[in-house]
């Protein structure tokens, strides 16, 4: 068919071997079924490893302000002590809210970067394959908890460079890198939530910048519930942040916890946001 | 070996029926009917804000299409959009590639999300790259790349899939001569090896005079004319020739006389063409992708 066309093409002069090409003339097999998700989220993680891989210096500059906050905050109010943390010293109290804290801050960040894509046709392709838009979501949810994870391990080196004293029973560690990646699952999908919400870039980068440090602030990640007033325990109940804290804590350093809770919060929570931030997608491609 | 597909000739790659999409009060296409042949190069032309993007990106499933208006080789876009994405590859108008990754990286992500399997991932990688000619590249960061080649890329990954449906949309807007007969040779010589159907946007006349089969020439959202570029220059021409000869005046004849794609297009658009082709922020949003590509 395309021979007819042979003599009116300039470029088309140029002879093509088969061989070339052997592999771009068969579609793949489709993935069905349960095996689509996974496929798209190991995807979407796999990216994120070969972007870090490229360009270390975010894991460099993001490991600055967590190191400032255990060092300064953490070494000072140890010293003071007029944070009662249940007779632990405050920078062991302190680091799991800081490793909570900038695993949430890039989880964020993440969830503002898909404005991006969206500009630059990146996601606009990927919404053009076969990947359902929960799939894509839950990709880019757990891409951000990959990123934050890795950021984690950093803030947990420092934090015990600087003598906290953390567990290295791999099995709660393993429970703390659930726990980094189902927070950041909820905090990418929040902001990609009121992307879906806002639409444009400058909007975005204002209310991601205006929420990120209430979160941080209504939750016991830097001191105990108990010590708020009365109308701060309300948010930062229903702060999933509170219970991801809680369940580092639980994990890393052995204090009184409630484990099942935080899970179950957690899970909940990363559901509700990826069923959300699914559901605003479309609006991001029109 | 056979390379062509088994074509099935009664089938159509692309038809649009009727099909409307507003933004607010802009209406982006305004009950557009399209026909794509299968293995075809089939090229929508037409001004800034004419409805080209638009319309391409109703054909992807990007924008919400009611039932029964826009079918991909018969599948439905707004009842299958999954069987329509799995034949579709995709060059958006703007450059897409992730800067932060190698060629081979961003080919290789969308390989993964087109369900190629582990074991022929790399080998189907390869030869997506060295189809574009980018296997010398291949391992460099995409920041690193000329238009040109960022253009090449975006085929490559639109490759990976064996797409039976190849979408561009205005693949040669802000690249530099050279560029653009590269773009267009790569465009040809996939096609004539798969036989896949193309369906491409541009404004630029000489590019769809050259390389398309057939071509739609749109305006605030409709398609007034359609045929091959010989075809419509030829209407034309008689047509003047007619009006020439009712009116008295002396009949233009010869090779000169034949009017351009061009001449076509301001004949189908009428008047409107240099006064309303596109509002300021179109010529804006052209702009900006010219000067992302520079
Ligand atoms: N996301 C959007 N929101 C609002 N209006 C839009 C949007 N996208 C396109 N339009 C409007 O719809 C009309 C058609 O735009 P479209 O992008 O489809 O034209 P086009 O033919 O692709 O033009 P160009 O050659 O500039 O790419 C224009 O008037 C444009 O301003
Ligand atoms: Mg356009």
């Amino acid at each position: 068919m395309s021979e007819a066309h042979d003599g009116r093409r300039p470029g088309s002069a140029d002879a093509v071997d088969p061989g070339r090409f052997e592999l771009l003339l068969v579609p793949p097999a489709p993935r069905t079924g349960w095996r689509v998700l996974p496929a798209r989220v190991i995807a979407m993680c796999v990216v994120e490893l070969q972007k870090l891989r490229h360009d270390r210096t975010e894991l460099y500059t993001r490991a600055i302000q967590p190191a400032l906050w255990l060092l300064i905050f953490g070494e000072t109010f140890t010293h003071i002590r007029a944070i009662p943390t249940g007779g632990i010293p405050y920078i062991d109290f302190l680091a799991p809210g800081i490793i909570a804290q900038s695993a949430m801050f890039i989880a964020i960040f993440y969830g503002i970067m898909i404005i991006w894509e969206r500009d630059a046709g990146i996601l606009t392709k990927l919404l053009v394959t076969p990947t359902p838009r929960a799939a894509l979501i839950s990709g880019k949810a757990f891409a951000s908890g990959v990123k934050a994870l890795i950021q984690a391990v950093v803030v947990i080196v420092i934090a015990a460079a600087l003598g906290v004293a953390l567990t290295w029973n791999p099995l709660k560690l393993l429970g703390v890198a659930v726990v980094v990646i189902l927070g950041s699952a909820f905090f990418s999908c929040l902001s990609i939530t009121i992307a879906g919400i806002v639409l444009t870039r400058d909007r975005l980068m204002g209310i991601g910048q205006a929420i990120t440090m209430p979160l941080f602030f209504a939750s016991n990640a830097l001191y105990p519930v108990a010590i708020m007033p009365g109308w701060l325990q309300v948010v930062s109940k229903i702060n999933p942040l509170s219970y991801q804290v809680d369940a580092l804590r639980g994990l890393l350093l052995g204090t009184p916890s409630h484990l099942l809770l935080d899970f179950g919060v957690l899970i909940f929570a990363a559901l509700v946001g990826i069923t959300t931030a699914s559901s605003l997608l479309g609006r991001l491609a029109r | 070996m056979n390379l062509q597909p088994a074509p099935d000739s009664a089938e159509e790659a692309v038809s649009c029926h009727a099909l409307d999409y507003s933004f607010g009060d802009t209406k982006a296409v305004d009950s557009l009917d399209l026909s794509v042949r299968t293995g075809e190069i089939f090229g929508l032309l037409g001004p800034n804000g004419a409805g080209k993007t638009t319309a391409i990106r109703c054909i992807t499933t990007l924008l919400p299409v009611p039932t029964d208006r826009v079918k991909v080789f018969g599948h439905d876009a707004a009842k299958e959009q999954m069987a329509v994405r799995r034949l579709l590859g995709y060059v958006p108008q703007q450059l897409s590639a992730d800067a932060a990754m190698t060629g081979r990286e961003n080919v290789t992500l969308f390989a993964r999300v087109f369900d190629v399997p582990r074991r022929e991932r790399a080998a189907r990688v390869a030869q997506a790259l060295d189809v574009v000619d980018l296997t010398g590249a291949a391992d460099r960061m995409a920041k690193t790349y000329s238009g040109g080649m960022i253009r090449r890329l975006e085929l490559a990954q639109a490759l990976v899939s064996a797409p039976r449906l190849l979408m561009l949309d205005e693949p040669t807007i802000g690249l530099d001569p050279i560029a653009r007969s590269s773009v267009w040779e790569h465009i040809n010589a996939v096609r004539q090896a798969t036989g896949m159907t193309v369906l491409v946007t541009t404004h630029y006349m000489d590019e769809a005079e050259q390389y398309c089969d057939r071509v739609g020439l749109m305006h605030r959202g409709r398609i007034h004319a359609l045929g091959t570029s010989d075809e419509l220059r030829g209407q034309l021409r008689d047509r003047r020739r007619k009006e020439a000869r009712e009116a008295g005046t002396p009949v233009p004849a010869g090779d000169t006389a034949t009017p351009t794609l061009e001449d076509v297009f301001r004949d189908v658009a009428g008047q409107g063409l240099d006064e309303e082709g596109g509002d300021y922020s179109d010529v804006r949003s052209a702009r900006r992708t010219a000067s992302r590509l520079g």
